[in-house]
């Protein structure tokens, strides 16, 4: 049987959008120094680093070998896991696999990205099959902007009720020092910017960052002698279910998060998630989705997030808090925007988490998106599993 | 039923920009400027890396120290590439090697010119062939030569 | 560590190139081939881990290609950008974990769809190493001299590793290029980065790989001959070439030293039956086979000179051709597994080393061999 697992530290980059003043192997440097010193241990103490980022923002083949000087692995087991922009919650999961299995006791995780090296769009374009998706595919906007259309058709939601997505989040990114955009918005800045593709307007899309993160997965012998405030996994789900755009259903709630969140929920026994999680890091690349999955979580009825969200309910006093990161509308360095939702989880259920804190959080819910409408979800909780 | 395969030809076009970084900026900086070759040393380990890093792989610890290596050194191995490919910056037989500058701990890769293909020699004594108007990158050095 | 096992393997035949097929089209050959070698259907598969590559695939998120074909809906999946043993390595974790009872991985490339020069050279350091032109042979070259230099091994010696290997390949119907060559035909090979000539390399490839590992419960209920995974090991050496010395195999010699630990193995010589290993050189079987333990530093020269690696030798190394026979990259090191798998199970035909036991898959992943992945297999 597997052993338990818990968080014990965490590192973040402070994104921004250029970071010209290091090169990739030494962004990925300073949030692994950061999430060891957290943690309280040296390079010597980890048994083994898993890396992840999507290989043409910057051209590199072989990213685990390439960035050894700075990921921590030099000597050590070392692979890598990438999933699109699930790739920061796959290198979780991966990293909470190594530990579980109990070949290992502390492993690094590390997510990253350096989107200023490369054209976002044209390297994006690339993930769409060459024969059937790729002559028409318009990059991620336009995907996401499809599927946003979707939304308001079926659902009846308008460009104003989306907004409040953008404007939350950008909110709560001002109280988290490692956000990439930390200006409040209001609806009507998000309103009149400019479109990019219907109905998706600039400010109702994540950014593109420069970024990486870091975080400590722990043994429970481990994590017993470095912190008195784990994070523990409790569950992880990955649904990755679809190869082609057009292949999504797109019949309603959006299917691989609701079914991952509903392995995760079943295994851990919780049947209310809206009053059993205390905060949720949700990976929302535009503030339509950010709006219509929130149904997919399990926690309103279809169609009813529109009411849960101006109700408050998602606001960082409200019932069941959503991004207090200020999430991937604030900062979005892609291969480590998984990974940050995963650290900012367990940040909270640990304390740590300083201005943006949810006050006595205790179980949090990481979700990551990417490649065909993927989903991975993980469970975090200061309780130790049973 | 289709008579042939067809096969569909495509490209990938991303452009690059990648930042070297102030540690790397500095190296190219000398390079291009001065005509010399500068690393870092770690003050644990006392490593000296070419190319300069800013934090020692093994120790994991910042690097502050710089000194000047080279610009002379020892050929480490080569290989004398026969094959023509679009990535090589001259054209074949090229030949390649790991150079270990005087006061390095770690070898740089650099082509080799100058001399003989036939000549060359592991072990080999070595010093770099600058280009007229540097650029600031590692062609810098059009090649090394025995010394 | 629990007993897990392999109990379902699946390749394609290797070749230079597969036009009429698409990435999907391998993986979903491999899977229904390792489903029906196990006896299972997609169903009993819990979670699945594939394999791929987005430079060689031309496509970032390479995995998405593969999705449907795999049988990855409805279920956990993962995907690792490295060597086939890498990906195994994973799948074996996640039954490790106690999660999963069950793991699909298979890993696919195709070599012809893309240029070897300029997909190898993306592994290069893009400042320092890249705009100098390395790629996958010549920065081989540089390691093959320095070792043959510092040990010396020779030419000839290396030489020897492609007549074996290629003349094993005769017998394996995956193989990609079989055939019966001599020394002179390698020596008089045309040279394509001094040392390393036509003959000494790997093919472009193309293929696909799958193998199905599962917890002992599983596999006593449903293999007939599963396969034991005794032990396992991985490490990862300095990247910029010259940051390390290329004739050392460090990470290896540590890779083999944990996998080695586990499977409760103190003389590899003489306890391993049959090894395949990464040869996507000639060169590269000798500095391995030191690196494992197999001889003293510099003696593999000797060592197959003394026909021990022969087939019918005291260790048979690479009866299924090596990677020299056919390298679809990424998938050669699942191939290696899924070969030893044959072996143990005595599944060889004419390939077959009689009476092995116990053996050793290996894989290699970043330039000159960077990292190593060990996998010992028992019956």
């Amino acid at each position: 049987m597997g052993q338990r697992v818990a968080i014990v530290g965490t590192g973040q980059t402070y994104h921004r959008s250029s970071r010209k003043d290091v090169n990739g192997v030494e962004l990925i440097q300073e949030a692994t120094a950061r999430a060891l010193e957290d943690a309280g241990l040296t390079r010597k103490d980890i048994d083994a680093v898993v890396i992840g980022n999507m290989d043409h923002f910057e051209g590199i083949n072989y990213v685990d070998m390439w960035s050894i000087d700075g990921n921590g692995g030099l000597h050590k087991p070392i692979m890598k896991v990438t999933t699109g922009g699930t790739t920061g919650t796959t290198v979780a999961i991966a990293a909470f696999y190594h530990v579980a299995s109990g070949l290992f006791d502390t492993v690094l995780a590390i997510g990253w990205e350096k989107n200023s090296e490369s054209d976002t769009t044209a390297a994006i374009i690339t993930c769409a099959d060459p024969f059937w998706e790729r002559p028409t595919f318009g990059g991620a906007i336009a995907g996401l902007a499809t599927g946003a259309l979707g939304y308001m058709h079926r659902y009846g939601i308008t460009e104003r009720d989306a907004a409040l997505i953008s404007v939350r989040d950008r909110k709560n990114a001002v109280k988290n020092p490692y956000a990439h955009l930390r200006e409040e918005i209001t609806v009507e800045d998000v309103l009149n910017s400019p479109m990019l593709a219907y109905p998706i307007k600039l400010l109702d899309i994540c950014p593109r960052t420069d970024g990486a993160c870091a975080v400590v997965f722990a043994s429970e012998e481990k994590a017993k002698h470095l912190t008195d405030r784990p994070a523990w996994i409790h569950q992880v789900s990955t649904r990755h279910n679809y190869t082609f755009f057009t292949d999504v259903d797109r019949s309603g709630r959006m299917p691989t998060l609701y079914e991952a969140c509903m392995e995760v929920y079943r295994n851990a026994g919780i049947k209310d998630p809206l009053h059993e999680l205390d905060v949720v890091e949700m990976y929302t690349p535009s503030s339509f989705a950010g709006l219509v999955w929130i149904d997919a979580l399990g926690v309103c009825d279809e169609g009813e997030a529109v009411k849960l969200v101006s109700d408050g309910v998602t606001e960082m006093d409200g019932e069941l808090p959503i991004n207090p990161s200020g999430g991937v509308i604030s900062t979005n360095c892609i291969g480590a925007t998984g990974l940050i939702r995963v650290a900012e989880a367990a940040m909270q259920v640990s304390g740590k988490a300083g201005e943006h804190q949810v006050p006595g959080a205790k179980t949090a819910l990481a979700t990551g998106f990417g490649g065909c409408h993927w989903s991975d979800v993980l469970l975090i909780s200061s309780r130790k599993p049973s | 039923m289709v008579e042939e395969e067809i096969v569909y030809q495509g490209r990938i076009k991303v452009p690059y920009t990648w930042s070297v970084g102030e540690y790397g900026s500095r190296f190219f900086y000398e390079l291009k400027e001065n005509k010399k070759f500068w690393a870092t040393r770690c003050p644990k380990c006392k490593k000296v890396f070419i190319p300069p890093r800013k934090t020692c792989p093994d120790c994991f610890v910042p690097i502050e120290e710089w000194l000047e290596v080279g610009p002379d050194g020892s050929l480490v191995t080569f290989t004398i590439i026969r094959y023509s490919a679009q990535v090589h910056p001259v054209p074949a037989p090229l030949a390649v090697g790991i150079i270990l500058l005087d006061g390095a701990d770690t070898g740089l890769v650099h082509l080799i010119g100058g001399v003989e293909l036939e000549e060359i020699r592991s072990g080999m004594r070595v010093r770099p062939v600058f280009r007229e108007q540097g650029k600031g990158n590692l062609l810098d050095i059009s090649y090394f030569e025995p010394a | 560590m629990e007993r897990v096992a392999i109990i379902g393997i699946g390749q394609t035949k290797y070749e230079r190139s597969k036009r009429g097929e698409t990435f999907a089209d391998l993986v979903f050959e491999v899977v229904t081939k390792a489903l029906e070698d196990a006896g299972i259907g997609i169903e009993d598969i819990d979670n699945v881990v594939t394999v791929s590559n987005d430079f060689w695939d031309g496509r970032t998120i390479s995995s998405m290609a593969v999705t449907d074909a795999c049988g990855a809906y409805g279920k956990n999946v993962s995907t690792v950008e490295g060597d086939g043993t890498f990906g195994a390595f994973y799948g074996l974790m996640r039954i490790l974990s106690g999660s999963f009872r069950s793991t699909l991985v298979v890993a696919h490339c195709k070599g012809s769809e893309g240029s070897n020069h300029l997909i190898t050279n993306a592994m290069f350091n893009p400042i320092y190493e890249r705009i100098i032109g390395l790629d996958s042979i010549s920065s081989s070259a540089l390691q093959a001299r320095r070792y043959m230099e510092k040990y010396g091994v020779t030419e000839e010696q290396c030489a020897l590793v492609s007549v074996k290997n290629h003349r094993n390949a005769l017998k394996n119907p995956f193989a990609q290029i079989a055939m019966d060559i001599t020394v002179q035909d390698v020596m008089r090979s045309t040279m394509l980065s001094d040392p390393i000539k036509l003959l000494d390399a790997s093919p472009i490839s193309d293929g696909a790989c799958a193998i199905i590992l599962a917890k002992e419960e599983m596999a006593k209920k449903v293999a007939t001959k599963p396969v034991w995974v005794k032990g396992i090991g991985h490490s990862a050496d300095a990247y910029n070439l010259g940051d390390r010395d290329l004739a050392e195999p460090e990470a290896l010699i540590r890779a083999a030293k944990k996998a080695y630990q586990m499977a409760g193995i103190q003389e590899p010589f003489r306890e391993i039956d049959v090894a395949e290993i990464y040869d996507a050189f000639s060169y590269q079987e000798l500095l391995w086979s030191e690196g494992l333990g197999f001889c003293e530093r510099g003696e593999a020269g000797g060592l197959i000179e003394s026909g021990a690696t022969d087939m019918g030798g005291d260790l048979p190394i690479n009866p299924s051709g090596g990677v020299i026979s056919a390298h679809p990259v990424l998938v050669a090191g699942l191939a290696r597994i899924a070969e030893i798998t044959i072996q143990l199970r005595g599944d060889g035909n004419g390939r077959q080393v009689d009476g092995a036991k116990v053996g050793l898959a290996h894989g290699i992943n970043g330039p000159c061999g960077q990292a190593h992945c060990v996998w010992i297999l028992e019956k």
